[in-house]
């Protein structure tokens, strides 16, 4: 979900290639980095006859921040579920009503009617996924079904363990890890999970976002990560693995926003719907490496990613995934309060 | 009929007027760039952190009492910040050691493209400005992929059989302070070989002449005659490196905030910008009293020659 590596050549490479034609209109993107698949944009630059402008961006605290700033010219932003209420309660994306859309009927029907955007009246789904654990199997062979390999590393893995340092995502590991509910306030629950955390960390060699590399290279043996980026792992390297934690693992989704400040309104509606055909979502998955929510692109989706279990939820683990949500600002705080104690 | 002299003046005069009236836009553009976002800074300070981000327009010292006291989450007593101040104190000892570091490598440098031929001290000039063509991420991630496990050091020592398992360097201190020695060291270099230079060796002889030793020699007048350079470079390296953000995230794996990852975090993921912003003014607070606190002492011992 989050890359640190930003992709500007590609977006430039999208620029040189799509200028040649004159365009109808245009259509401003404003993407996580290496994320947006080239192939589907030309796909759609061809159809509509709509110029397209990629803009990244790492994390959603920093695209909140300057689209509330106003004046950027994106038209679309693909904001995670647990931001989605933020942008829509503070006034940031227009109602584009995509639950009315022609394609929105391959939207899956759990997908269909989510909290964070009751009747889809703002967002189409991007892409889907999970926070799980990645082990190297070659390093530790034991059972890795569990947060423990992050909160009470075995001794194998000890000095070789990086965290993704994503707050919400491990305070929400260590949470469940300690036995407690998402967004707690149970003083007694997090001060369980300050120690956990505080009492881990020496056995973590890093806390690092560079995950697909740092894992092929050997630098890490197992770390806490998306699982997109794990399938890429297991690609380069069979050894490595994906693990959903028994004690529940989070679910989380991108999803694609209309800004209200947008220039090309018609042009972004169209990109909603387009990327709602089972086609392009599968083609959008094969480049981003995570599931999408529409139902029937498995049949278009590359034949590495069709049963990888990074991407398909195996039935055992299904009941442990929980949706994250955002917490309130005052539990919010207390978050960042141990992230610090944590990182101190 | 004005007089030659009176023509001249008023010629002066609105040579003068015109040369501030020319560069009035310049110096208005320095100076509002210089304060307006500082002060933006410091009001947001004495603000109220927005739910998500952002601030509210509403006065509140709470930002600046947290930089300092902590309210325990737990049982709520207000105590000194302890995390916060130990947070503080690895960037401020970080950029004394990396200043020490780039000085003791340094200043022999110095010494050395001084004692050259004036012919070939411009290309040692030119070689130490090399790692200036690149930027700043790339040259930290070119020292990561030679102290990681698998990187040019320990496959070298593997190979030879000095080790027989990789020495771990990549996350370590040990891994920041080489980097920042390295990514620093032409900013101390360049400001003391520019004193070095001007150094006259004559000095140097008479001290021989009379009976001082190599180390007397170094310490009463090489030293005290570079002195500015020296006070220039540390000054140099001191002040970026107190506030170093990739170095230090890159090499040291991010598990040990340095000042800037906390400044960073209340602006992204902790969205409480108030305290973000107080913590800059603390980190500009520092910078000014360590400086004002070196210079002083520096100029006090200095010794006069010449």
């Amino acid at each position: 979900m989050n890359w640190k590596t930003t992709t500007a050549a590609m977006g430039l490479a999208l620029l040189a290639t799509t200028s040649l034609a004159r365009a109808d209109g245009e259509l401003n993107i404003y993407n996580w980095g290496n994320y947006t698949s080239p192939d589907v944009i030309k796909k759609f630059e061809a159809k509509y006859n709509v110029k397209v402008t990629i803009t990244d961006y790492d994390s959603n605290d920093t695209a909140l921040a300057k689209v509330r700033q106003g004046g950027t010219g994106f038209d679309i932003a693909v904001p995670s579920q647990t931001y989605v209420p933020i942008w829509i309660k503070e006034g940031l994306v227009q109602e584009t009503d995509p639950g009315k859309m022609e394609n929105f009927k391959n939207v899956a029907p759990e997908w269909a009617n989510p909290d964070f955007d009751p009747g889809r009246k703002y967002s189409v789904p991007w892409a889907l996924g999970t926070v799980g654990v990645v082990v190297n199997t070659d390093a530790y062979k034991g059972p890795a079904d569990s947060w423990g390999i992050i909160f009470n590393t075995p001794d194998e893995l000890k000095g070789k363990t990086n965290v993704v340092p994503e707050m919400n995502d491990v305070i929400f590991a260590a949470i469940k890890y300690v036995g407690g509910q998402q967004c707690t306030d149970d003083k007694t629950v997090l001060k369980k999970v300050r120690d956990t955390l505080v009492a881990a960390k020496p056995n973590w060699i890093a806390m690092e976002y560079n995950t697909i590399e740092k894992m092929g290279a050997g630098d890490f043996k197992a770390t806490s990560d998306w699982n997109g980026s794990a399938l890429r792992q297991r690609l380069a390297n069979p050894a490595i693995h994906y693990f959903y934690p028994k004690e529940g693992y989070g679910l989380w989704s991108d999803n694609v926003v209309v800004l209200k400040e947008a220039k090309n309104v018609e042009n972004a509606k169209l990109f909603q719907n387009f990327i709602m055909d089972p086609e392009n979502a599968a083609g959008l998955s094969a480049f981003h490496r995570y599931a999408n929510a529409i139902t029937g692109s498995d049949k278009f989706m590359p034949a590495d990613m069709k049963d990888a279990p990074e991407v398909v939820i195996p039935e055992a683990a299904k009941a442990q995934g929980e949706f994250q949500k955002m917490c309130a600002p005052e539990i919010q705080d207390i978050y960042t309060k141990i992230w610090t104690e944590l990182q101190k | 009929m004005a007089t030659a002299e009176e023509v001249a003046k008023a010629a002066e005069r609105r040579d003068v007027r015109d040369r501030w009236l020319l560069s009035a836009p310049a110096l208005l553009v320095i100076f509002l760039a210089a304060t307006g976002p500082l002060l933006i800074v410091l009001v947001y300070s004495f603000l109220t952190p927005g739910a998500y981000g952002d601030v509210k327009w509403q006065f509140s010292p709470e930002a600046w009492l947290s930089v300092f006291m902590e309210r325990d989450i737990f049982d709520d007593t207000l105590s000194l910040a302890g995390a916060h101040v130990t947070i503080f104190w690895r960037s401020i000892k970080l950029a004394v050691v990396t200043t020490l570091a780039t000085l003791a490598l340094g200043f022999p440098t110095a010494y050395f493209m001084a004692t050259r031929s004036e012919k070939t001290r411009d290309l040692w000039l030119f070689l130490i400005t090399i790692p200036f063509w690149t930027n700043l991420l790339i040259r930290t991630f070119a020292v990561l992929q030679i102290i990681r496990n698998e990187g040019i050091i320990n496959t070298i020592l593997l190979k030879l059989g000095i080790v027989s398992a990789p020495v771990q360097i990549l996350y370590t201190d040990t891994a920041i302070l080489i980097g920042m020695a390295y990514v620093y060291l032409p900013l101390m270099v360049l400001p003391v070989y520019a004193s070095m230079e001007k150094l006259d060796f004559r000095l140097v002889e008479a001290g021989y002449d009379l009976y001082a030793t190599r180390f007397k020699v170094l310490r009463k007048i090489i030293f005290p005659l570079v002195k500015p350079g020296v006070i220039a470079g540390s000054i140099l390296v001191f002040i970026p490196a107190l506030g170093a953000y990739v170095t230090p995230s890159v090499l040291g794996g991010g598990k040990n905030m340095m000042l800037s990852n906390l400044i960073e975090l209340q602006f992204g993921q902790g969205r409480n910008w108030p305290l973000g912003s107080a913590l800059s003014i603390t980190v500009m607070i520092i910078v000014m009293v360590a400086l004002l606190a070196y210079v002083r002492n520096a100029g006090k011992s200095g010794v006069r020659h010449g």
